[in-house]
């Protein structure tokens, strides 16, 4: 098989490589071993939301000089501010070219609303979200918050509480359907997926919204959790018409049914760009000459090679087996490539389970342009990219999404540079 | 207390649940317990105390799209069979018995095909067999060819065998009694790439109607007969073994060692699917396939089969369709299309099959095609029985193609 570029991972930023290198022409394959933490979203694109001196972020651009000082290998330290807000624009762009509604700006970030009620700082929100402005408070001063009753993946109380701080009156409400009773026949697994499946129907919805029509007062705003259907689009709309008022979503507990539709979205640009996208496939071997890769193996198609000019890990770290871990050491899997991680074990973790992790900063050492190396030296046409690489502390730092976007950007107009 | 041992990687499993998104099963029927808690949650509890097993594992249909779609490769769908294969008390009942064993039932039918042919569609026999035996009566039998497959190409093999390089053909039993003309068309291709087309010594049914219907005995001495044919053809003769069939293909090489403990890791990459063994044929550039010029331009859209997905091969077969001039490629997004078999023709299985296929139709009557391509036979039934389209293997789309 003949590619110009074989990306190996199909997550947010192995998408975000292939869809750029499509757009310009490039043939590209896309391997997946299994879906990707697309299906844990959030519901927002964080950027850069904390120093590593702990001092929270409004503007992820401003903040880039004061990141590259207190953390040199952090990915972000390769570029500029104005490289960073080409590469930021251009990332929210193709998301928007893949049919998915996002708001926010690189230049000052907003506030997403967590499920136990917190607000962080993020750069680009999934339409329908609640976010806000100010971390303080939210846009209204009253809501009415719905839960389907029997979904335990969503916590009304937590929010209630915590939004009755920052200044709104939150009303707690479940609301029960004859779809729902079905769902409820096997508890364990009435999930959000499962939830959103029975909004795809329009009477469903329509009788949702009477049942809360009937039950509210003059809240300014619905919520409710972040299962409002799978395959059709503008359910939130359909409500707020029904409703006469602002409604917005929460995020649940995963599986994240918007997370699932972004992955659904960016798959089907891709392939529609001409893309190969071969899910639940594992990339087992490769070949080399000198110091280029010349072909790559994986487990289904055996003695049949993938052949390209460029190579992406876009492997992610080590939930997805991007990065392993042993007792003594961190490898990356497929072509051993360099990893940074330190050589002393008890740096890689601290006791206290809300601290920075060491092993959060360990990943695939690359050089200035993200090329992978092995022993120093550069492999011209094997690129790293998103949580495969080191440097950075996604959870703490609130950059996951941004790295993976940005670097997925870069490196796609690295290999575009040398054609 | 001993706790018995597992042969399947479930302790991967880190409840994440994307599995139970994906399953086709859990979509539309909420009494399946779902690929994570039937699989690897189940099969921790199944260790301690078998009573825990739950005959609910028989609406899955064995798809493996949960094994797609983990991101920690457990064998969620290898984990569920097993259990049924280990646990299940309900034995096997007539219907079972009349779905499963396609060999014999082909053997008997296709001497007579005009008149059972002309029986099974009668409107009377479709409610007693509803009735009685347990078959829904929307769903129509596959129609039996009038003498079979391996009839036919015994009376080539003297013409085939003058090729200097040559395969056997795993043609399943759908090509031997209901669909000659796929088997034909198989031959016509790769007679075109200078290869010659043997059968094996005597092969039997794959086993895989054996297995989804609980006759795991029956299926494992099958699967150890076929092996022991594999082998003499891919190690003493030389030729490797090609299949038209995605489900065949699929459990030859990998049901037979994960459920029916038949070790075959020294011929699995010489059993290979038709459109993959060509695909490599024509990547190397060795033969080329002249088509017809002129050919009436026709709009495909592509459908791929759930073991075809597990399989991840739906390039070779997208590949090939490509090639030929005269069609018009859609691909269709990959999905279950409901029937996984027998499964669907089971009177309890059939609101099932339909809601787990609707997207899939209504999909296909909107995409302006004239015909549907798949490599997997059941596909094809569920979907002329379900949309207004005919359904063509891609190789009897490249045969019609060829000069």
């Amino acid at each position: 098989m003949r590619f110009d570029t074989v990306i190996i991972g199909g997550g947010l930023a192995g998408l975000i490589c292939g869809i750029h290198l499509s757009k310009r022409g490039q043939r590209c394959a896309i391997i997946s071993s299994g879906q990707s933490a697309l299906h844990f979203s959030s519901g927002s694109l964080d950027l850069l939301g904390t120093l590593p001196n702990s001092e929270e972020v409004e503007s992820p651009v401003q903040a880039l000089t004061a990141l590259a000082e207190q953390a040199p290998n952090h990915p972000y330290a390769r570029f500029d501010a104005e490289r960073f807000v080409t590469l930021a624009n251009k990332g929210a762009e193709l998301l928007r070219e893949a049919g998915i509604d996002v708001i926010g700006s690189a230049e000052k970030n907003h506030y997403r609303l967590t499920p136990t009620g917190a607000m962080k700082p993020t750069w680009l929100t999934f339409g329908g979200y609640v976010h806000s402005a100010s971390p303080e408070e939210l846009e209204w001063k009253s809501v009415a918050l719905f839960n389907a009753e029997g979904f335990l993946d969503f916590y009304p109380q937590f929010l209630a509480d915590e939004m009755r701080r920052k200044g709104t009156k939150c009303n707690v409400h479940t609301f029960n359907l004859p779809e729902l009773e079905i769902l409820r026949q096997n508890p364990t697994e009435m999930r959000s997926a499962n939830i959103a499946r029975i909004f795809d129907n329009e009477a469903t919805l329509n009788e949702l919204a009477n049942q809360i029509a009937s039950r509210i007062g003059d809240e300014q705003a619905v919520l409710l959790p972040a299962f409002m259907g799978i395959n059709s689009q503008g359910n939130l709309k359909y409500l707020m018409h029904k409703l006469n008022r602002p409604v917005a979503v929460v995020a649940t507990l995963p599986p994240s049914v918007p997370g699932l539709q972004v992955q659904t979205l960016l798959r089907r640009y891709f392939q529609e760009l001409g893309g190969t996208y071969m899910l639940g496939d594992t990339a087992q071997g490769y070949q080399a000459t000198q110091d280029k890769i010349s072909a790559l193996y994986t487990r289904n198609h055996g003695d049949i090679a993938l052949k390209a000019d460029n190579y992406v890990l876009a492997t992610g770290s080590f939930f997805s087996g991007g990065l392993v871990a042993t007792n003594t050491e961190v490898y990356e899997p497929l072509f051993k490539v360099d990893v940074c991680y330190d050589s002393e074990r008890e740096k890689w973790y601290d006791r206290d389970l809300f601290q920075a992790q060491g092993y959060e900063e360990f990943g695939i050492a690359t050089t200035p342009t993200f090329n992978a190396q092995r022993a120093g030296q550069p492999i011209e046409n094997l690129y790293a990219v998103g949580a495969a690489l080191a440097g950075f502390n996604a959870v703490k730092q609130g950059c996951g999404a941004g790295v993976s976007i940005l670097t997925a950007i870069e490196v796609a107009e690295q290999i575009l540079s040398k054609m | 207390m001993m706790t018995e041992h597992s042969e399947f990687n479930f302790e991967q499993c880190i409840k994440c649940t994307v599995c139970t998104v994906y399953c086709p099963v859990a979509a539309v029927n909420p009494l399946f317990p779902g690929p994570k808690q039937a699989g690897p949650d189940g099969e921790r509890l199944r260790l301690k105390d078998k009573g825990f097993f739950d005959e609910s594992l028989k609406m899955c249909l064995n798809c493996k799209r949960c094994e797609v779609a983990c991101p920690s490769n457990v064998r969620i769908g290898d984990i569920i069979q097993a259990a049924r294969i280990k646990h299940s008390r309900k034995g096997p009942g007539l219907r079972e018995r009349l779905l499963a064993n396609t060999d014999f039932i082909g053997s008997m039918a296709t001497p007579f095909a005009p008149l059972v042919n002309m029986t099974v569609g009668l409107k009377p026999v479709k409610m007693v067999m509803d009735k009685v035996v347990g078959i829904d009566h929307h769903r129509t039998f596959p129609r039996y060819a009038f003498g079979t497959f391996e009839g036919w190409l015994k009376r080539k093999r003297k013409k085939q065998s003058k090729f200097a390089r040559q395969i056997s053909y795993f043609h399943g039993c759908y090509v031997n009694y209901n669909n000659p003309q796929l088997g034909k068309d198989f031959v016509k291709v790769m007679n075109a790439l200078g290869i010659g087309v043997q059968l094996l010594e005597k092969e039997k049914c794959c086993g895989v109607p054996l297995i989804s219907n609980g006759l795991i005995d029956k299926a494992r001495r099958q699967g150890e007969h076929n092996t022991a044919l594999l082998r003499q053809s891919i190690i003493e003769n030389n030729r490797p073994v090609v299949g038209t069939s995605t489900t065949c293909t699929f459990t030859l090489r990998d049901e037979y060692p994960h459920l029916l403990s038949i070790d075959n890791a020294d011929i699995r990459d010489k059993i290979d699917l038709a459109t993959r063994y060509i695909y490599r044929i024509l990547e190397s550039g060795e033969v080329q396939l002249h088509f017809k010029k002129n050919a009436p331009q026709r709009r495909v859209a592509y459908h791929t089969a759930c073991h075809m997905e597990k399989l991840g091969w739906a390039y070779y077969s997208i590949a090939l369709l490509k090639m030929i001039p005269s069609v018009e490629l859609t691909i269709l997004d990959s999905q279950c299309c409901g029937i996984a078999g027998t499964y669907g023709f089971k009177k309890e299985n059939y609101p099932t099959a339909q809601a787990i296929g609707d997207t899939l139709f209504r999909k296909i009557e909107a995409s302006g095609c004239d015909v549907v391509s798949t490599d997997c036979e059941t596909c094809k039934w569920q979907i002329e029985m379900s949309t207004s389209k005919p359904v063509v293997h891609p190789i009897s789309l490249l045969a019609e193609a060829l000069e």
